[in-house]
């Protein structure tokens, strides 16, 4: 007997969250979540994304919408009475119980005699690398050890769904690496469904088959990390991921999918994504401007940081500012500099222009 | 810091010196018979008048000689001035003189007394002394504050503390009052309680009171009367059992069962903390007793004869269960809050059902708030002295037994200190049994970061039931309430039910003269009495306990642990033993107080000290250290950290720690009864007397009285402060992103 996984699909259908009469915390969304997929929820702070993650665990009911687990609706269903198990932002580990009693408590309540109960919990451990620590209570534990318990807890129910909040916002940064690509090769090797919550993008591309971007309530875009990155909706996607830059610029001709367009007298062709001729905005991530061309559009180097394995620049001209990253640190520009600005033939993309 | 600034003698120090002197040369050096506040001295024979003369003059004149030593602590620290701190002689000057002078004070304090030598050995060896001192004066008690200061600067200067002088001396402070006026008189106690009829110390006499049949009999299951100390304990366990499990109720109706009208049940809980003890059995007389409205219509209605059944364990039992559930219910209603929701939600998601959930995580989670309003609950019903004398009939426990040891016929000192050593055995064994039970678990969430989450609802099988409860309780209350106001207003009770204002002319009429105004009720005396000396405390057992949550959470120092269980001890003792203990230490010198006011405003800022402590520590570890420590890297010493920046973002807590300590001071009885003197007489121990001579009309008149005096008080409190502390759950945030 090992820990398998029951592995299921959950769909939202129009589904909204209002708190009282005017917070609409989550505004009549669709989404769906493949069985033995990581999607992750990612956006800033408020958009709804935990309001939609207890949703899922029936910690919140819905206003209105369906919510299927499986084939199962369980929009009306108590978290108690659905298959989905969470591991909270502060663990919520229970204090007055040892590390294996923690683990052993929802086997308890899903049929399984003392014995049974107790070797699957252990093996749990085993799984998070915890083997050992069985005796302790949570407050002799580090914080990385805590939310590995957590995840043991969570785990060792077999769950439809596994469900994480914001995992590694109380672990310090170095951690957070180890922890997440963990998380990760558990999910994979047991194919479990996780949705996992992060306003971070880092590591929302790292660790997701999937990501939904949220904004204001509603879904912004989904997709793969690649898309996301490669070919963002809007504005707001293209700054959320990538923290691309974006310019100002013009349509000045179409040519079948390719657009030539126009700043400050520069021009610059790549995909027009359905555009139409007329104002538009250029994104360009940082790592994507080049800065050592013979043409371009004119612009003085405003800021220059040194930071190790790169050098991060800020920019100044009749765009705005704009931030750039060069691999070059050995001959590192000086601030003041006079240069021309040129971006990448891939990576940059056309969006609609300001509304 | 310049080098200039180093050198020069700290004001601090100066400031002590000259206190040092002032105290011994300017001031009476003894207690003046008319009190503190009397400054008759000044112009009746002063300096030189032997009753009224500062140490200087004394020893000058050749009397006292044994003051005269103190001149090298008050010469020594002179060699001080001018040095620098780093000085190694700078800190062993005022160590060797602090510690020299604040000792002689003690010894010689201890050792002379009213009749010359107090120790027989002492007279052995120097033969008899032919002289005698009385109580310390405000002389004596300036160069003792100056000696233990110039001690902690000593010591500060040494390094303690990373050489804060404020913070040394104000360990020093708190250490040194809690000794004198918590420790040093129950460990008196305690010898007295050796002490057989001869005066000689011995064991024997000990156990022989200790293991009276007056207090362990168990002559109750055969037809006559149990111990009183038997009676205690299980009266005490049941009430604290029952007030716990009725607090529990009230806790979980208001936060979880959404009930709408809590509010109306809040309320209601602040009535019995602003209500003197026994007036809840004085109720419990007009509703059941012999002519009790509720007995006359049930012997009314099935023709039987009216039953003193209420007199007894079950009076005394159902009145304390009504006086202290509130107090049980405040205790919990902050741990249920305090249990934070993501447990709950986690223990939800993991197939934990409603009851499951409640009964695996949320109760155990509460463990500690239980088990602090059992022991509340315990305390308060052994030391509760009114409601027994009141109800008890010949249900004896050890509160009224200690009370008749020493104000009834038998005036026996040493059967009351043991009985007050049973008592506090007691509540020390439920003390250290608590701490046992809770053992070395952790109760609070381990967490960086909160989840905010909403606490579910309890089960309908809970809810229901703790409702039933509350709501009982509360329309119980509300009766009694009802019954007090309107008894106040009814001729004789049972007898002549006519409604009447007499009583309250009785106890407050008032004569506009021509001189002004003449108080001429009876009860203007106590009643003026209690609120100076209430006022008095308030502010006295704020700034203690203030200070001591200071130290508490905000300093490190050696003896910490030891320090806080100190304060935390002083929490079990029951107002009783504070009481007994009190005269027996304090009629004698060095220090002599019995029947000064200053005994009651002592006893109650000890007695009310932990209240100011905790209050202290709730708020002040609300505040992020970051902020003192901010304002020490700004260059404020840590006094003025304290001052500047933790007092004023404290105002709201001081305020309601005044208020309460102010109503607690109002409405206590338990120690109050064995310090009252004429001439100090308070409001509580005058209606008790009232209720003696069976006088209950008076008796709640006067009471009823007290209850609007201080709900004005509250409410004028809840005016200032606003709903702060009620509205925890709006401030908590959501605060994940
Ligand atoms: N219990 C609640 N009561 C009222 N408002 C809430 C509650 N829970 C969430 N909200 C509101 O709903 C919005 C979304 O919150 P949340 O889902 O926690 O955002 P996120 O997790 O993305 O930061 C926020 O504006 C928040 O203030
Ligand atoms: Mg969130």
């Amino acid at each position: 007997m090992s820990i398998a996984s029951k592995a299921a699909p959950i769909r939202f259908e129009g589904v909204s969250k209002k708190f009282g009469k005017d917070v609409v915390a989550v505004d009549n969304i669709d989404l769906a979540v493949d069985a033995g997929k990581l999607v992750t929820l990612l956006g800033p702070s408020g958009c709804g994304k935990t309001t939609t993650l207890r949703m899922i665990a029936g910690l919140e009911m819905a206003t209105s919408g369906r919510i299927t687990i499986g084939d199962v609706d369980v929009t009306k269903l108590p978290a108690t009475d659905r298959d989905v198990s969470m591991v909270f932002q502060s663990y919520a580990l229970f204090p007055h119980m040892s590390v294996l009693e923690n683990v052993m408590y929802g086997l308890t309540f899903s049929g399984f005699g003392k014995g049974e109960a107790r070797s699957r919990a252990l093996q749990g451990l085993d799984l998070v690398g915890l083997k050992g620590f069985d005796g302790r209570l949570p407050a002799e534990l580090s914080g990385g050890q805590q939310q590995r318990v957590a995840v043991a807890r969570a785990l060792v129910l077999e769950p439809q769904v596994l469900l994480f909040d914001e995992p590694l916002s109380n672990l310090d940064a170095k951690l957070r690496r180890q922890v997440r690509e963990d998380i990760r090769a558990i999910q994979q090797e047991l194919g479990l469904t996780v949705v996992y919550v992060t306003h971070d993008q880092e590591e929302a591309l790292a660790v997701s088959d999937e990501i939904v971007v949220m904004r204001n309530a509603a879904i912004a875009q989904t997709g793969t990390p690649r898309e996301l990155f490669d070919a963002p909706n809007d504005r707001f996607v293209a700054d959320f991921i990538g923290e691309a830059n974006l310019i100002e610029c013009q349509i000045v001709e179409l040519d079948g999918g390719t657009a030539m367009i126009e700043i400050e007298g520069y021009r610059h062709q790549l995909p027009a994504r359905g555009l139409s001729p007329g104002p538009a905005t250029l994104a360009v991530r940082p790592s994507r401007i080049v800065l050592d061309g013979d043409t371009g559009v004119q612009a003085t180097v405003a800021k220059a940081t040194y930071v190790g394995v790169r050098m991060e620049y800020t920019l100044e001209g009749g765009f705005g500012q704009v931030f750039a990253v060069q691999d070059d640190v050995e001959n590192p520009l000086e601030v003041g500099t006079n240069l021309y600005m040129s971006f990448a033939s891939r990576g940059p993309v056309l969006l609609p222009g300001e509304a | 810091m310049t080098p200039a600034k180093a050198t020069r003698t700290p004001p601090v120090l100066i400031f002590w010196i000259i206190a040092g002197w002032v105290g011994f040369v300017l001031f009476p050096w003894y207690g003046v018979e008319d009190g503190l506040f009397s400054f008759e001295w000044l112009v009746d024979g002063y300096p030189f008048e032997e009753d009224y003369s500062p140490a200087a003059f004394l020893i000058g004149q050749g009397e006292k000689l044994w003051l005269a030593p103190l001149l090298i602590p008050l010469l020594l620290p002179l060699l001080a001035l001018g040095r620098e701190k780093s000085d190694p002689a700078y800190f062993r000057i005022l160590t060797v003189a602090g510690a020299l002078g604040f000792g002689w004070l003690i010894i010689q304090g201890f050792s002379i007394g009213i009749r010359g030598f107090n120790f027989e050995w002492m007279k052995a060896a120097f033969g008899e002394l032919g002289d005698r001192q009385f109580g310390m004066g405000y002389g004596a008690m300036i160069c003792a504050s100056a000696f233990l200061f110039l001690l902690t600067q000593g010591i500060a200067a040494r390094g303690a503390v990373n050489g804060d002088v404020f913070v040394v001396g104000a360990i020093g402070g708190v250490v040194t009052i809690v000794t004198a006026f918590v420790f040093f008189p129950i460990a008196n106690m305690l010898f007295s309680a050796f002490v057989t009829d001869e005066g000689a110390y011995s064991i024997s006499a000990f156990v022989g009171k200790f293991f009276d049949d007056r207090l362990w009999g168990i002559g109750c299951f055969f037809g006559t009367r149990c111990g009183a100390a038997l009676n205690s304990l299980v009266l005490a366990i049941a009430v604290g059992f029952i007030t716990t499990v009725l607090g529990l109720a009230f806790a979980l109706v208001v936060t979880r069962s959404g009930f709408r009208w809590k509010r109306i049940l809040r309320a209601l809980t602040v009535l019995p903390i602003i209500t003197p003890p026994f007036v809840i059995g004085l109720a419990l007389i007009l509703l059941f007793g012999l002519s009790g409205s509720v007995t006359v219509f049930f012997a009314d209605l099935l023709g039987t004869q009216p039953t003193r059944w209420l007199y007894g364990m079950p009076g005394v039992l159902i009145a304390q269960t009504l006086a202290f559930t509130p107090i049980a219910f405040l205790v919990l209603i902050g741990v249920v809050e305090g249990v934070s929701p993501s447990m709950e939600e986690a223990a939800q998601t993991l197939r934990a059902n409603r009851w499951q959930t409640f009964r695996t995580v949320s109760l155990p989670l509460m463990r500690p708030g239980l088990a602090n309003a059992f022991l509340l609950g315990f305390i308060e019903s052994m030391a509760d002295f009114g409601n027994p004398l009141v109800l008890g009939g010949n249900f004896d426990v050890l509160s009224t037994e200690i009370f008749f040891a020493i104000v009834g016929a038998q005036y026996d000192q040493g059967r009351a200190a043991v009985l007050a050593m049973v008592l506090l055995f007691f509540t020390l064994s439920a003390f250290f049994a608590q701490r046992a039970w809770l053992g070395k678990k952790s109760y609070t969430t381990v967490s960086g970061k909160g989840d905010a989450g909403v606490h579910p609802l309890i089960p309908k099988g809970l809810a229901i039931p703790a409702m039933i409860v509350a709501l009982s309780w509360a329309i119980f209350t509300a009766t009694v309430y009802g019954m007090i106001v309107y008894g106040s207003v009814v001729e004789l009770w049972g007898v002549n039910n006519s409604l009447t204002f007499k009583h309250y002319v009785t106890a407050f009429s008032i004569r506009i003269e021509e001189e002004g105004i003449r108080w001429t009720g009876a009860a203007w005396d106590s009643f003026w009495t209690t609120i100076t000396i209430a006022a008095i405390a308030a502010p006295l057992t704020g700034a203690v306990g203030l200070v001591t949550a200071y130290l508490l959470t905000r300093q490190s120092f050696a003896g910490k642990s030891a320090f806080e269980f100190g304060t935390m001890l002083s929490f079990a003792i029951p107002g009783t033993v504070i009481g007994v203990s009190y005269i027996l230490a304090f009629n004698v010198p060095p220090i002599e107080i019995t029947g000064t006011g200053i005994i009651l405003v002592v006893s109650f800022i000890f007695r009310n000290m932990p209240v100011g402590v905790r209050a202290g520590i709730a708020s002040m570890s609300q505040l992020d250290k970051s902020l003192d420590e901010s304002s020490l890297t700004l260059g404020a010493n840590s006094w003025q950290t304290f001052r500047r920046v933790i007092l004023p973002l404290l105002r709201p807590a001081i305020l309601a720690a005044l208020v309460y300590s102010f109503v607690r001071a109002m409405t206590a009885i338990s120690a109050v009864i064995f310090l009252v003197s004429a001439e100090y007489d308070m409001a509580t121990s005058y209606i008790i007397g009232r209720v003696e001579n069976n006088d209950y009309g008076l008796a709640i008149a006067y009471s009823t009285t007290l209850i609007f005096v201080m709900l004005s008080a509250v409410a004028l409190m809840q005016v200032i402060v606003g709903r702060t502390q009620i509205g925890r759950r709006m401030t908590q945030s959501r605060t994940n992103v």
